[in-house]
């Protein structure tokens, strides 16, 4: 039986199933044992679960527009040309 | 950029090869696709909007520079983010360089990872809150963590990076991400419990 402190140091691996069959299942068998390791790796689990979903806002409008400014500039640099009419039109 | 974005599906591998082969506007859909990203994990990485966008910037200069030099041996999303994350690290280290923890500080022992806030969760605490409430949440939550446990979570765990390809990003051991990222991990479950525990439970009843 693992202990608590072994869990937790199993629990990256756990979680990102990459942990070999054999402690897998040692690890499982401790969590459906411990209530307090059962909790901890469902609420780490949903903390990953809740970061993965969050989606990147959009870039604010002025950043952007600078941004395509100096990629534009940069692309007519290479490109030996003066920076000319927005790319794609 | 709007006006370049092309209504194709998505074909990373192609639009690299027509960039590399002078396409301004394959390199242009490249920018549109991966922009919202790369500015996402400068803010966190910098915590500074103004830093940010130097970020922004000079990542996709440097990448359109560097062009030839991707192999295709590696996503090119992955290539993207070791330009942008030395970017953002070398903008972290300027602003910080005298007042708080290099990101090179050695390690803890294990002794402190531990979990003190045991509670399960509200079933689906996301629907509790808006998407900007929630966004805050979160963003708050990895604003607190140490910039060298920081760093490995947003790389591993927001973009989605291979335990490898974030220790080589960071220049770090395999161990010294996973050590980094169990930290991380657990931090932000503590605070993420704070926040999305089962209203009304005991906070002890599981001790």
């Amino acid at each position: 039986m693992l202990t608590c402190k072994q869990f937790l140091q199993e629990l990256n691996d756990f979680l990102d199933e990459s942990t070999d069959p054999g402690l897998r299942s040692e690890i499982e068998r401790h969590v459906n044992e411990c209530p307090n390791c059962w909790v901890v790796c469902d609420t780490t689990r949903r903390t990953l679960k809740v970061f993965k979903g969050m989606e990147a806002q959009a870039v604010p409008a002025d950043v952007q527009q600078r941004l395509v400014s100096a990629v534009q500039k940069k692309i007519a640099a290479r490109q030996g040309k003066r920076p000319a009419a927005p790319i794609g039109q | 950029m709007s006006s370049s974005i092309s209504t194709l599906p998505f074909d990373e591998t192609a639009l690299v090869t027509q960039a590399k082969a002078g396409d301004a506007v394959a390199f242009s859909d490249l920018v549109s696709h991966y922009e919202r990203r790369v500015f996402r994990m400068a803010k966190q990485i910098t915590q500074n909007e103004e830093d940010a966008e130097d970020v922004l910037q000079e990542t996709f200069l440097k990448a359109y520079s560097h062009l030839d030099d991707f192999q295709g041996n590696s996503k090119f999303y992955t290539w993207l983010v070791r330009i942008a994350v030395n970017e953002a690290l070398m903008k972290l280290r300027k602003r910080r360089s005298d007042k708080t923890v290099p990101l090179d500080e050695p390690i803890e022992t294990g002794e402190d990872t531990v979990a003190r806030e045991i509670a399960v969760w509200e079933d689906d605490p996301e629907q509790l809150y808006s998407r900007d409430e929630l966004s805050e949440i979160l963003n708050e939550a990895v604003q607190s963590l140490k910039p060298a446990y920081r760093t490995v979570f947003i790389l591993r765990d927001i973009e989605e990076l291979s335990i490898e390809e974030t220790a080589q990003a960071l220049n770090l051991s395999i161990s010294a991400v996973k050590s980094r990222l169990l930290r991380a991990r657990l931090q932000l479950r503590e605070k993420l419990t704070r926040q999305f525990r089962r209203k009304g439970d005991d906070a002890f009843a599981y001790l």
